[in-house]
């Protein structure tokens, strides 16, 4: 009985010569919000197919609520919902025939609706609904169509990037999974849609479900996730609390007049204009402090870093 | 179940149009019969004289005059072609079009081991080959009632039998090169189908190439021999036999370990 809803030890992947991924080291929870941060080619998704079992690790092992892929995978696959980076869909088939093939798939049964598809005037209403505990897998599906403003007669074939993706969420979250994998899952949706998207994440995390979050948006992290772990060429390289790795020494310091900034040590990123300068400081402070005393300012501020310059910051250190 | 129906509904057109054109050549050549056997001397002689040919095609041992000698002929060189095509274009796509279409990860992240996968894909791809034969041999018991000739019934049912043999090879030969492929293998799969039937023409022309009729399901579907024996060559047949449990194995062993990208 693990606790933890994933548990990756030393997973490893090579393709050939080229590295995917190296000894990743990584627990999340059951319940938890994590957010997996890095950039493009870093081995988020290489390590979500290990961990989905879409391709074989190289070495290590990877758990979902204690079960190993490689013997329980039928069992795994039924509690995840998975949002891949790019949704694709066979061709010729109509939205409500890809949500039905998935619930089928999934061994749940699907009477299609003799209903009306959702009006989307009565949005306001089906948000109000939120998502019940129990009830049929096509009412959770017509609630998030509803949500999301997604037409199910529509064909897949003539959907925008945002509406393909919108249809990935709906086969992601309508069998109700304990564990959501979503990858780049935003990439495509208008702000709004984002906004209702984290919203259904939410209340989906407040039910118990755990969420494993990627992304290369620090702003979609730190808004949503308790914990973070930042992956570079294949490694973790910080794992914590966002509110842990948000937590540094260094400050972002703006000043309208000037100093000498040459007597500083530790400054970053400095960006100078006529009127003042910008930089990342993670020196002394009583030194940053006399340096300006003997300059003349005529404003300055002094701020924490966001996550995403401190993420800037491990990667192009 | 749900994969076997997913797949028949995907692949509902090529099976319309491959089944439909095959049977309407197949009709159009036996509605042609009357015509042709009035010619029978001169076509007799003309086909008797093409040197290499007439052997490639085995038609110095048939007589176009005759239903049977025109249907395996005529009639197997459409059935046999187009049929042979056709079911390496569903073998080598049945796997293979996941990726290519980039529809794999959605569905093997659902709950459903690769085994049931290749399993039920593999089912589609034998019932829909099942299905196109049983409408082409109906077509063909009906377009010969329609021209008023006896229904050669045992030597109909041989020659389709063995095409039908033929198609199942070629289909899981394909199905296991597919484990292996990424982007779609038409050409392959086409490419391996012409290649069998060149195989055979040659292993016809020349006796030092007769050995190539262990490589290609079209030795075993030789008009000629079929109706001068009676049955087909069981060697043949048990050759094609292994060659097709051989890609069956492939596609299991393959594609259970495949990384999916």
């Amino acid at each position: 009985m693990g606790e933890e809803a994933i548990k990756i030890n030393n997973l490893t992947k090579y393709y050939g010569r080229t590295r995917g991924i190296d000894q990743i080291n990584l627990t999340v929870p059951r319940g938890d919000f994590f957010g997996f941060i890095g950039p493009n080619g870093a081995g988020k998704s290489t390590t979500i197919r290990t961990l989905l079992g879409l391709i074989r690790p190289t070495g290590g092992e990877a758990q979902i609520f204690g079960m190993n892929m490689i013997n329980d995978r039928e069992r795994i696959l039924s509690r995840v919902g998975y949002l891949p980076s790019e949704t694709s869909f066979y061709p010729g088939m109509r939205v409500r025939d890809v949500l039905k093939l998935s619930a089928e798939l999934r061994g749940l049964s699907f009477q299609r609706s003799r209903q009306s598809p959702p009006h989307y005037e009565c949005e306001q209403n089906l948000t109000d609904a939120l998502l019940p505990q129990k009830h049929g897998c096509t009412e959770t599906a017509r609630l998030l169509c509803g949500r999301l403003r997604l037409d199910p007669t529509r064909k897949v074939d003539e959907l925008s990037l945002g509406d393909k993706k919108k249809v990935g969420i709906v086969c992601a979250l309508q069998h109700e999974p304990d564990l959501l994998i979503l990858d780049e899952p935003t990439s495509g949706l208008d702000p709004l849609m984002q906004k209702e998207f984290f919203g259904i994440l939410r209340e989906r995390n407040a039910k118990g479900t755990t969420i494993f979050l990627s992304s290369h948006i620090l702003s979609e992290i730190q808004h949503n996730c308790a914990h973070a772990a930042m992956i570079r060429d294949g490694r973790i390289i910080a794992s914590g609390s966002v509110e842990e790795l948000s937590r540094t020494d260094a400050r972002r310091v703006s000043i309208r007049g000037q100093i000498d900034y040459g007597a500083l040590s530790g400054i970053k990123n400095l960006h100078t204009s006529p009127d003042g300068a910008e930089f990342l400081y993670h020196g002394d402070m009583q030194a940053l402090l006399a340096v300006m005393a003997n300059g003349t300012i005529r404003d300055v501020s002094i701020t924490e870093p966001d996550l995403e310059e401190i993420f800037l910051h491990y990667y192009t250190n | 179940m749900t994969i076997i129906k997913h797949e028949l509904r995907q692949n509902r057109t090529a099976f319309s149009v491959w089944t439909a054109s095959i049977a309407f050549l197949l009709v159009v050549c036996i509605v042609l019969f009357p015509e042709m056997k009035g010619e029978t001397d001169a076509l007799g002689d003309l086909f008797a004289s093409m040197g290499s040919f007439t052997a490639a095609f085995g038609m110095d041992r048939l007589n176009i005059g005759t239903l049977t000698g025109f249907y395996a002929i005529e009639c197997g060189n459409i059935l046999g072609l187009g049929g042979a095509l056709y079911a390496s274009l569903l073998g080598i796509s049945a796997l293979a079009k996941e990726e290519k279409g980039r529809t794999a990860e959605f569905l093997l992240t659902h709950p459903v081991l690769r085994e049931r996968v290749i399993t039920e894909k593999l089912a589609a791809v034998l019932l829909q080959i099942i299905a196109a034969n049983l409408l082409i041999l109906i077509s063909a018991l009906l377009s010969i009632r329609l021209i008023g000739e006896e229904i050669p019934l045992k030597e109909l049912l041989l020659m389709h039998g063995v095409y039908f043999l033929l198609q199942l090879e070629l289909a899981c030969v394909c199905f296991g090169i597919s484990a292996f492929l990424r982007r779609g293998g038409a050409g392959i799969g086409m490419g391996l189908a012409a290649a069998a039937y060149f195989l055979n023409l040659v292993a016809n022309i020349s006796d030092s190439a007769r050995f190539l009729r262990w490589l290609t399901p079209f030795a075993y579907c030789e008009g000629a021999d079929l109706l001068s024996a009676g049955k087909p060559d069981g060697g043949l047949i048990a050759a094609g036999t292994a060659l097709a449990c051989a890609g069956i194995m492939i596609a299991y062993l393959q594609y259970g370990r495949k990384d999916i990208r």
